[in-house]
């Protein structure tokens, strides 16, 4: 699946794409197929998002895990800072 | 230390207002991020892995007591209470909201500090010797030489669009700790047969993709020539430093193609019509600075005698302290390698109390080290203990200073965009491993560095043990070497085989610790074992 990530421009903090919005929550991504593209285009141009990628993503039974363990960190939170982390039980490591 | 005069003042509040007005206009959707990207990049601050960083200039490392409650101050009201202590000297934010930018760079204007030339492909906050003003074994301190380049480098228009990101170290001793052979510019402050000093200089050194040890361009430059003979150096790389491929673009790459005769023969040459500019800061000038940095009052008839009735402050007196240049004193070193803490991090009641400390023991002065620890730079030994039990109570005394768990590890993928593995979970694994400071100090001087990614911020390559995080296939491997330095003896570290996962990279440096105590001679390090005995037993080792 394609889900889309970017950060939010004033507090920076990461955020996907749930096909109304965004959310800090992964588990709230869906998949944008063909669309992500452009729905990136568009988000960044309305200023509701800054940066944004389309990323690959496989759904789980608690929602899209990233690929890529850079877009899981990213999902998760510094690994390193359970006090700081989004979702402190995210896996990291692949299954 | 420095204090700014009213054209240092006046630059900085400008620049701030200036970015306040870029931030404004990104906001409202003026400007792209394509547009803004490098003007917030050029205040320091940066879009990470989380949220935006913000990079903070700690010019030669050093700073006073207000400075560093400043400091604190930005992480308990904008951060999440903790800043990061970089191998760049600076310290970091990593939860920077863009609408609190501004505020925050007014804030530090106000103690004389910025996020200038923290970023950007400029010449960047100038770095140096942490003992600098206070070492035994210096000719001179080298700080006010550092501030000249500060002061020369900022906004200098002809160099504020550089090839490539350009890093300069001043040091005034033989022992070179502040890395600077791995510099793009490493100035050595020497004495030559006629007792005159001057600087020994070094061109075309870093890490990085491509490590390179800086050879020397000139052995004796009369201090009166010092800016001219930087512009110099610079317009020659500002000249012919590749711009069509970024990889290539730093002046190590330069000075390695042309070769070290001909870049010096070409800064010889320019040299001559620059220093007919009139570049050279006036005697006053450079009177004015240096008398910033006079060396504070210290004491006389003071006791070198410490009593090391508490076992523990033995050790620690031993490990983290250095000599001073004045008796009755000591230069200490204040670890921010707690056993399984985050190398370089500090919480905002860290920061306080350190400079609290500053201001109470230690002339109201600290440095950053690019080590990523703190110092007190002029500390009496009568006042050790005090500092000490505070230290303690505060969990910054722990006694590893150049031991296998004093790492230096960059940010990593935990919060590094660049990145392409975790450092920081691997430097607490192997401090774990490693977690006997007994054991630590049986095995001497052992500097361990990891970097995340092939841009070295962790300064792998200079490692005696260094590891390189890589990603392969999608996931974290490891890369391990042996060898390196950034010491005076400056050599780079040599890939000792395959890489490993994070664990079998702890295992590995496990087995080449045993390879080194079964093979050390008396008195010797890791890296002297290493390089007397070569690279097999312990590839045999590990592989085998």
């Amino acid at each position: 699946m394609k889900i889309v990530t970017g950060n939010d421009l004033l507090s920076g903090d990461v955020t996907w794409w749930t096909g109304k919005g965004w959310s800090r929550y992964v588990a709230d991504a869906v998949d944008a197929g063909a669309d992500a593209e452009h729905i990136a285009h568009v988000e960044e141009a309305a200023l509701r998002v800054n940066g944004p990628i389309v990323i690959d993503a496989t759904m789980s039974d608690a929602g899209p895990i990233p690929t890529h363990i850079k877009d899981r960190i990213r999902a998760a939170g510094p690994t390193v800072r359970a006090d700081l982390a989004i979702r402190p039980d995210f896996q990291i490591e692949k299954a | 230390m420095y204090k700014y005069d009213e054209y240092d003042q006046a630059i900085v509040d400008a620049r701030v207002e200036e970015f306040r007005d870029q931030v404004n206009r990104r906001i409202s959707g003026e400007m792209t991020e394509d547009q803004f990207k490098p003007l917030r990049l050029m205040n320091g601050l940066y879009l990470q892995l989380h949220a935006y960083m913000l990079r903070v200039a700690i010019p030669y490392g050093t700073l006073s007591g207000r400075q560093m409650h400043m400091l604190a101050h930005i992480a308990r009201k904008y951060d999440k209470d903790y800043g990061h202590f970089t191998t760049r000297q600076n310290i970091q934010y990593n939860w920077i909201k863009l609408s609190d930018a501004p505020d925050i760079l007014t804030e530090l204007a106000t103690v004389e500090m910025h996020a200038i030339q923290t970023s950007g492909n400029c010449i960047r906050n100038i770095s140096s010797d942490q003992y600098a003003g206070a070492a035994a074994d210096e000719i001179e301190d080298p700080r006010p030489y550092a501030e000249l380049l500060r002061q020369w480098s900022t906004f200098h228009p002809e160099f504020s669009y550089l090839p490539r990101k350009f890093k300069i170290a001043v040091i005034a001793a033989e022992e070179d700790r502040a890395a600077m052979k791995l510099h793009d510019i490493g100035l050595q402050i020497v004495r030559n047969d006629a007792g005159e000093t001057g600087f020994r200089v070094y061109v075309g050194g870093g890490m990085g993709r491509t490590p390179m040890i800086a050879p020397v361009i000139r052995d004796f430059l009369p201090k009166a020539d010092f800016l001219s003979y930087m512009e110099a150096c610079l317009r020659v790389y500002n000249r012919y430093g590749r711009r069509d491929n970024m990889y290539k673009a730093r002046i190590k790459i330069l000075v390695h193609e042309i070769g070290r005769d001909e870049y010096a023969r070409q800064v010889e040459e320019e040299f001559l019509h620059t220093k007919t500019l009139g570049l050279d800061a006036p005697e006053a000038e450079f009177a004015r600075i240096a008398a910033l940095f006079a060396s504070p009052a210290f004491e006389t008839g003071l006791t070198d005698e410490i009593d090391r009735g508490d076992p523990d402050f033995a050790v620690w007196v031993d490990q983290q302290t250095v000599a001073h240049k004045a008796p009755g004193y000591a230069i200490v070193n204040i670890s921010l390698k707690p056993t399984v803490g985050i190398p370089g991090d500090a919480s905002s009641a860290q920061i306080d109390l350190m400079a609290d400390l500053a201001t109470e023991y230690s002339f109201d002065e600290m440095r950053v080290t690019h080590a990523q620890n703190i110092v007190l730079p002029h500390v009496k030994k009568a006042d050790l203990y005090a500092v000490w039990q505070k230290l303690d109570a505060a969990g910054l005394a722990t006694p590893n200073l150049d031991l296998i768990g004093d790492i230096i590890a960059c940010p990593g993928l935990d919060y590094c965009a660049l990145a392409n593995a975790r450092s920081i979970p691997l430097a607490q694994k192997i401090a774990a491993r490693f977690a006997d400071l007994g054991a630590q100090r049986d095995l001497g001087e052992l500097k361990l560095k990891i970097s995340g990614c092939i841009n070295a911020c962790g300064h792998h390559h200079a490692g005696h043990i260094g590891i390189l995080g890589v990603d392969r296939k999608g996931e974290e491997n490891y890369q391990l070497s042996f060898g390196g330095s950034a010491a005076e003896d400056t050599s780079l570290a040599k890939i000792v085989g395959p890489g490993f996962s994070e664990d079998g990279v702890v295992d590995a440096i496990e087995t080449a610790v045993s390879v080194y105590k079964s093979l050390r001679s008396d008195g010797e390090r890791f890296i002297d074992t290493y390089r007397r005995v070569g690279e097999a037993p312990f590839k045999k080792a590990i592989y085998e």
